[in-house]
């Protein structure tokens, strides 16, 4: 020692100490048990139990045979593939669409500079948050015979359909995309450019291909969105079209078909977790890639005069405007309008009763009610649980094994983004009524909608929170260590420090997830405390002009609740960036 | 020296990917090491030649193989890194974004009161010559800066031992060669013992008392920096510090340093007064550093090479025909 007081350290022999003290291992373990646990028993079981419903028969002395033959009556009806076929086209043009028009979006958005790019950005946002049953009623309003696009004669058709799931899935592009275009270093295509290559050939030969990743990932998302749509095709696409999944609600709520809906259940999970592996692998090429750019450099003031710049411009101009601004105007136009087409707050009034002819037990406002408790606990029990998952999927273990199980945790709880919720909400009927022997029904307790709820919002948490922390250079967490900073501390005052702003928009996007959840919700909520999407599409399945005002009233409500709730979160997310959607 | 102050690492061995029925890759193969208390060692060696594995041994941010690291006696087998009082400075600073720089130069005294915090912050920043920094956000740092808040954030905890990885290789050359020597004067000041990780010769003598020179995950040479310079051990360590090429010379050889020859006027390949002359032809001349440095083409015996000389006269022109001599203070003799 050299008289300058060195900080006293506790050091102890080396068989006293482990290099992880048990302590930890059991934190750990923890972690990752607890998000384990009310998986298997919230997401798989539910799941596992419908479906074996399907494929097991009575034997007729009480206990259960394996009985297949269901595949092979499912799938020899025409129906089936005519289900299939429309799933699977709707998605492909859906998504087709979406990554051509969202692709000069994320230019716009991410590459260039102008006065109101901050609001523009915001109101691409918008649609993809907002409930599925708002935007159903809003593009059912433009396609009825008497409404503003009455005579294209879209009404019930699968045209309606792609136009509400690329209005739906374009911010998914143009922010994914538009993410990693704004991190791009533009020295690589000025290199190509002082090389003698055209802006187009510059664009297509050095942009494009460094792209590729996010539009690849941005694309297998929107297909897993496409393909699992519920409320918008139940609302827009009639009794005439439909998709697996409004197909297995058919089957089980209308036929009680439970073998055919566990076919097609299956069937589902097989296109999902194609579309999840798919994603799963282009994610960390993107992840990698985003390492090697730089900061934030590369956007340049908008120019109206040159071509690259006014072609992106005109494109998004006219899909903010028509696409997104046209149908939310008529919505809200229409909403102020009473039964008699006067301008009136008539259908606002009338949020305050059940509708005409009693068309509800409870009025929308104690809907909304509902819809605002139940959303509260969604989100704590999503954040909770879905922050235990990102802490232990950002480690990267030493051990191969270890980092098997963490890669392996991560796709697991990618799983309920493409599981059919009507299959989650009708598994949950069918199981947790004494939930693992447990003499409590779940059922009546209330606690089953938020936990519904938030099975469904945990990918997303996950999603939004898990790039920002996977982010983080391990050195810093090994020069805070090496400071003399205990393991909790190291996770309070780097993971946690510098995740606390995602975790603002993980928190938003749970609730505004969970406020227009509609597909487990529809099984699951009692009449008495139905949510503001279940009251809605009551409302729009009863007959009445009054009932239909209230329906466009009341969705008004939700969006409005929705809007106010991502744009908090996003200003609570402020420059920081990271996330996924 | 068991019982001595300082670190001490003997036979230490570091492996990489290792798992069932796979050895993986040895980055540090049976390392043994002393440093004295108050002393700065460098640890000098090619990129990948695992120096950098073995002071993240030492900090106990990698697992060892095998060997034993202890400090002031103690056996560190087992202690983790936050309980070893160690520093560690990497190459980028790794200051913590969210931090300002007073945040960041305190996070190592979380335990202490406030008012002695605050103090020892100040003082730490006015020995790298940042005062009134405290406030500013590190985002707004220059590389310089930053490497300066970096190291007064490692030696605000007054640190066991300090460990330096490349610091001042993502600067650029007029400031890594200031801050080299800003380093060694804080060091001593502090009177810190310290190792200090660099593949940059110049940087290793600049700072260290001694020079440990690695290659291929082991250590061939410990010496202080001019006995380094004038006796290398091997013709590998030579060639690394900057000798040019080797000729034979009675039973060893000779390492001819970037000073070792010289260009004499003329052509003629007899030697006057017994040194030995050869002929070179001239390939570039560049005036550097206050002399004319002639790259030329000349065979020693080993064949033609291209090599550099020291010319005191006139600049000779390209493809002009000279001789060179050897100027054997700019050589060492090298063990063959």
């Amino acid at each position: 020692m050299d008289g300058h007081g060195h900080r006293l350290t506790h050091v102890a022999t080396g068989s006293a100490l482990r290099r992880r003290p048990r302590w930890a291992w059991l934190g750990w373990g923890l972690a990752a048990g607890v998000p384990l646990v009310f998986l298997a028993v919230f997401f798989g079981w539910p799941v596992v139990a419908l479906v074996v419903q399907g494929f097991f028969a009575d034997d007729g002395v009480g206990g259960r045979v394996l009985d297949l033959s269901g595949f092979a009556e499912v799938l020899s009806q025409p129906r089936t593939w005519r289900v299939i076929g429309q799933t699977l086209a709707q998605a492909t043009v859906g998504t087709l669409l979406s990554v051509l028009l969202g692709l000069p979006g994320a230019y716009l958005l991410y590459r260039c500079r102008f006065p109101g790019r901050t609001l523009a950005r915001g109101l691409v946002t918008v649609p993809f948050v907002l409930p599925t049953v708002v935007v159903g009623v809003a593009f059912r309003h433009l396609f009825t015979p008497s409404g503003p696009l009455g005579w294209l004669g879209w009404e019930e058709s699968f045209a309606a359909v792609v136009v509400a799931l690329v209005f739906f899935n374009y911010s998914v592009v143009v922010r994914t995309v538009g993410g990693l275009w704004e991190r791009l270093d533009p020295r690589a295509e000025q290199a190509a450019r002082a090389l003698g290559a055209t802006p187009w050939r510059a664009f297509r030969t050095v942009t494009l291909p460094a792209l590729g990743p996010a539009i690849a990932s941005a694309a297998s998302v929107v297909f897993l969105f496409c393909s699992t749509a519920f409320g918008v095709v139940l609302v827009l696409g009639g009794m005439r079209y439909g998709t697996i999944e409004t197909e297995i609600w058919i089957r089980t709520t209308q036929f009680l078909d439970l073998r055919a809906a566990a076919v097609l259940s299956v069937l589902q999970l097989v296109v999902v977790v194609a579309a999840l592996l798919v994603s799963a692998r282009l994610r960390t090429r993107r992840e990698r890639a985003l390492q090697l750019t730089g900061e934030r450099s590369g956007a340049h003031p908008l120019d109206l005069r040159t071509v690259r710049d006014a072609l992106p411009a005109a494109v998004t101009a006219v899909v903010v405007a028509g696409l997104i601004a046209f149908p939310l105007a008529g919505l809200l136009l229409r909403s102020l309008r009473g039964p008699d087409g006067a301008w009136s707050l008539a259908n606002y009034v009338a949020l305050g009763t059940t509708g005409g002819r009693n068309a509800l037990s409870v009025t929308v406002w104690e809907a909304t009610a509902n819809s605002l408790r139940i959303a509260t606990l969604a989100t704590v029990i999503a954040v909770v649980v879905g922050g235990l998952v990102v802490l232990v999927v950002s480690r990267r273990p030493r051990q191969r094994g270890l980092r098997r199980a963490v890669g392996g945790l991560d796709a697991v709880f990618m799983l309920p983004l493409g599981v059919s919720a009507v299959t989650v909400g009708f598994g949950f009927l069918i199981t947790l009524d004494r939930p693992l022997g447990f003499d409590v029904d779940l059922r009546t307790s209330g606690l089953l909608v938020p936990i519904a709820q938030a099975v469904v919002a945990i990918p997303l948490v996950v999603r939004t929170m898990l790039p920002v922390l996977r982010a983080i250079d391990p050195r810093l967490r090994e020069a805070a260590a090496v400071l003399g900073a205990r393991p909790g501390r190291v996770l309070a005052s780097i993971d946690l420090a510098l995740a606390a702003r995602s975790l603002g928009l993980a928190v938003g996007f749970a609730f505004a997830v969970s406020l227009g959840e509609f597909g487990a919700t529809s099984f699951l909520a009692r009449p008495d405390a139905a949510t503001l999407p279940v009251v809605i599409f009551r409302l729009i399945g009863q007959p009445g002009a009054e009932n239909y005002g209230m329906a466009l009233a009341a969705s008004v409500v939700l969006a409005v609740l929705t809007a106010t709730v991502m744009m908090v979160a996003e200003r609570m997310r402020g420059d920081t960036g990271g996330g996924e959607f | 020296m068991t019982g001595s102050d300082g670190l001490e690492v003997r036979d230490v061995v570091v492996r990489y990917g290792q798992r069932r029925g796979h050895a993986g890759t040895t980055a540090v193969d049976g390392v043994s090491l002393d440093v004295a208390a108050g002393e700065v060692l460098a640890l000098l060696g090619p990129s990948g030649c695992g120096k950098s594995s073995l002071l993240r041994a030492v900090a106990g941010l990698e697992p060892v193989a095998g060997g034993t690291v202890t400090f002031d006696g103690a056996d560190l087998a087992g202690v983790p890194v936050h309980r070893r009082g160690f520093g560690l400075l990497f190459q980028e600073g790794q200051l913590f974004p969210h931090r300002d720089v007073a945040g960041n130069v305190g996070y190592g005294l979380a335990d202490r009161p406030r008012a002695e915090r605050a103090a020892r912050v100040a003082e730490l920043l006015s020995l790298v010559g940042l005062d009134g920094f405290a406030t500013r956000s590190v985002a707004e740092l220059s590389g310089g800066e930053k490497q300066r808040v970096a190291l007064a954030r490692a030696l605000a905890p007054r640190p066991r031992l300090l460990l330096l990885d490349e610091p001042l290789s993502a600067l650029d050359r007029g400031l890594r060669e200031r801050l080299a020597v800003e380093i060694r004067a804080v060091l001593h000041a502090t009177r810190t013992t310290a190792v200090f990780v660099t593949h940059d010769h110049d940087e290793a003598f600049t700072v260290a008392d001694r020079v440990a020179v690695m290659s291929a995950g082991r250590l061939i040479q410990v010496a202080p920096p001019e006995e380094l310079w004038q006796a290398p051990a091997t013709r590998e360590v030579a060639a690394f510090l900057g000798y040019q090429t080797f000729v034979p010379d009675g039973g060893e050889l000779l390492a001819i340093g970037p000073a070792g020859l010289q260009v004499v006027p003329g052509v003629s390949a007899d030697g006057d007064g017994g040194d030995q002359r050869w002929r070179a032809v001239v390939v570039a001349a560049t005036f550097r550093r206050g002399r004319t440095e002639v790259t030329v083409d000349v065979d020693l015996g080993a064949g033609e090479e291209r090599l550099v000389a020291v010319a005191d006269g006139p600049v000779p022109q390209v493809d002009e025909k000279v001789g060179v001599v050897l100027d054997r203070r700019g050589c060492a003799v090298v063990h063959a």
